[in-house]
């Protein structure tokens, strides 16, 4: 076991290690507007020529990686050429914003996933489960603006019971959080769902679950003191894994609904190719899943009784 | 998938072994017994049908502005008498523009440009799904194959580009590189590559120890030849599947890049780019955005249940 979580811990350390270096890479590219961006459009080709080797960015890469990294670690995150203020001080809010987010939408899509996936699981082939099936293949083919732009039609456009924008700056309603957290729900619950019935189906066919039921333990009883402590291990791994999923959806959805959060800044970012705040936004990302991915890993090892007492 | 090695009884002649081609598309053909993969493939047969006959269908160039059009609700017509700017110059309308699914905000046919993005999105989805495909055989058949160091050096490699959330990888890689069609397809086959290496090397991993490839290798065969003509036209039931399921994926993907300003610049109508162009409108006239919403996850529900009928077809087999 300790051998395991150090192997996993190695690895996923030098797994961030090299998409920084992936990431400084692949932003090297964008050097050369830098000065422009920071300095306004009128600059002379002398002036942008000095400002890159003021500024260091003449250095060999190697120097400048590990400067950066270190730069990172110590919670410095560069600065900022959109927002004129180091990036710090903008993404921690913004990160916060999302968490929120990522909080409800958990607190909804993983309930209401689990439910329908157990019922469905439970009696496999049935109308109940057929129709769940369809549900969660629908609402997965739907991609997050569609179902955004859909809802908004009924009702912001139609009903008018909504506002379609999440009020930026000062606090919001909750109301305004109804929309972005349905739209994330949709697309989300549909694949978790998903497993959890096959998890579930498969175990409802094996024999310890015939011999409850054969011995005449109540169906009820079966399913949640028996079925249920197996079939939920594998869905535990995917719920986690949705995090990562999550990171990729927020930036849709926050763009859409002018929601304050980290997705929207990473985009903004990309938008105006703002080199320090894209790579301080997209290594945050990566060392959220990673982590959630060791995690996720982990915590599977550890839940299934059959690696853990091999 | 259909079973070539069996179904011969005895006595009869053995049948001439068909082009491995012609046995894919008569496998394929077995969808017809399966309700959710007849409608999936009429619902991708529709838009097929409506990119190849675009310029018949649109009743509309999907340029042309009609001001007095603009963020009108279906089925609306132009008063006539009103004057608007094309590119022969001014001209008068008399009555008779009508857009059936409404005018964007330039007051350009949604309708027809709806139309012809389906030839945009049908083009790139494909070709972009298709490279990530040639890509990612490749890797997988290498590393489920050979083993060894090349395993371990691509399976970190695809381990290591499928830990990004998916979409902060594209943001990043289309930064560094700038939006244009070359730029996109490279993106969508460097992300999606290193998951389609993971299926095929497991296909692999499987196949490698079958029979004919003992045979083939006695044979003294190249291990090229065994690659790609002993293994990989045997796994290619799953592959299909997948490949379907994919092509809605990069479909999405597509339309989220145009959505996020991040993909094909602007003249293309693909459908996310309709959406982008919109966006400022959508609370006020939804029209020019909900359509185009409403034909991409038309067209991705029928790739899913494309690939649901085809997973379902081979498992009865």
């Amino acid at each position: 076991m300790v051998i395991f979580l150090a192997k996993r811990t190695v690895f996923m350390v030098l797994t961030m290690i090299a998409v920084s270096i992936l990431l400084i890479l692949l932003l090297e590219v964008n050097v050369g507007s830098l000065p422009t961006r920071v300095l306004g459009p009128y600059i002379t080709e002398v002036q942008a020529a000095q400002w890159l080797e003021d500024e260091g960015y003449n250095r060999p890469i190697y120097v400048r990686y590990f400067e950066w990294v270190g730069d990172m670690l110590t919670g410095d995150f560069g600065y900022s050429t959109r927002f004129q203020i180091p990036v710090s001080e903008v993404l921690w809010e913004r990160l916060g914003n999302t968490a929120l987010l990522a909080f409800f939408v958990f607190a909804l899509m993983v309930p209401l996933s689990l439910t329908l996936g157990i019922l469905s699981g439970m009696r496999e082939g049935s109308g109940l489960d057929r129709s769940i099936s369809f549900v969660s293949v629908l609402t997965t083919s739907i991609p997050e603006f569609a179902s955004a732009v859909l809802l908004s039609t009924i009702f912001v456009f139609a009903l008018g019971w909504l506002e379609g924008t999440v009020g930026s700056g000062d606090g919001f309603h909750w109301t305004q959080m109804i929309l972005p957290v349905t739209v994330l729900v949709l697309y989300g619950f549909g694949y978790i769902a998903r497993m959890m019935r096959a998890s579930m189906a498969e175990v409802m066919q094996s024999p310890y679950i015939r011999t409850a039921i054969l011995k005449g333990l109540p169906y009820r009883r079966v399913i949640i003191r028996h079925a249920l402590r197996n079939a939920l291990i594998a869905p535990f791994t995917v719920i986690i894994l949705q995090i990562n999923w999550l990171l990729s959806g927020v930036i849709v959805v926050e763009f859409f609904f002018s929601y304050d959060g980290f997705g929207a800044l990473l985009l903004e970012g990309a938008q105006n190719t703002d080199i320090d705040l894209i790579q301080a936004c997209a290594m945050i990302a990566v060392v959220v899943a990673v982590s959630t991915q060791t995690i996720a890993d982990i915590g599977y090892t550890y839940l299934n009784p059959r690696i853990r007492f091999s | 998938m259909t079973d070539t090695t069996s179904g011969t009884p005895l006595g009869e002649t053995v049948p001439r072994r068909q082009h491995p081609l012609v046995r894919t598309l008569k496998s394929i053909a077995l969808i017809r017994e399966s309700t959710i993969g007849v409608i999936g493939v009429a619902i991708v047969m529709f838009w097929v049908f409506v990119a190849i006959f675009a310029p018949w269908l649109a009743p509309y160039d999907p340029t042309l502005q009609i001001n007095p059009l603009q963020n009108a609700g279906p089925f609306s017509c132009a008063e006539p008498g009103l004057r608007f700017l094309t590119a022969e110059g001014i001209a008068t309308t008399d009555g008779s523009e009508c857009y059936l699914l409404g005018g964007d905000q330039l007051g350009r046919d949604v309708l027809s440009r709806i139309i012809y993005g389906a030839q945009s999105v049908l083009f790139y989805a494909p070709l972009a799904t298709a490279c990530a495909y040639a890509v990612g055989i490749v890797m997988g058949l290498l590393a489920g194959y050979r083993r060894g160091w090349v395993d371990d050096v691509l399976s970190r490699i695809g381990d290591m580009i499928l830990s990004f959330p998916v979409l902060v990888l594209y943001v990043v890689i289309i930064t560094a590189f700038g939006p244009s069609d070359l730029n996109i397809v490279l993106a969508v086959t460097f992300a999606s590559a290193p998951g389609i290496m993971r299926i095929v090397r497991g296909l692999v991993l499987d196949l490698r120890n079958r029979d004919y490839v003992g045979a083939a290798q006695t044979r003294g065969e190249s291990s090229f030849y065994i690659m790609f003509v002993e293994i990989l036209p045997n796994a290619r039931g799953p592959l299909i599947v997948d490949a379907c399921l994919r092509l809605g994926y990069t479909t999405i993907t597509l339309g989220v890049l145009g959505f996020l300003g991040l993909g094909l610049p602007p003249p293309d109508p693909n459908w996310g780019n309709l959406i982008a162009e919109n966006r400022e409108v959508v609370f006020t006239t939804p029209y020019s955005t909900l359509f185009p919403c409403i034909a991409i996850s038309s067209l991705v529900l029928g790739l899913n249940m494309l690939a649901d009928g085809l997973r379902e077809v081979s498992l009865k087999d």
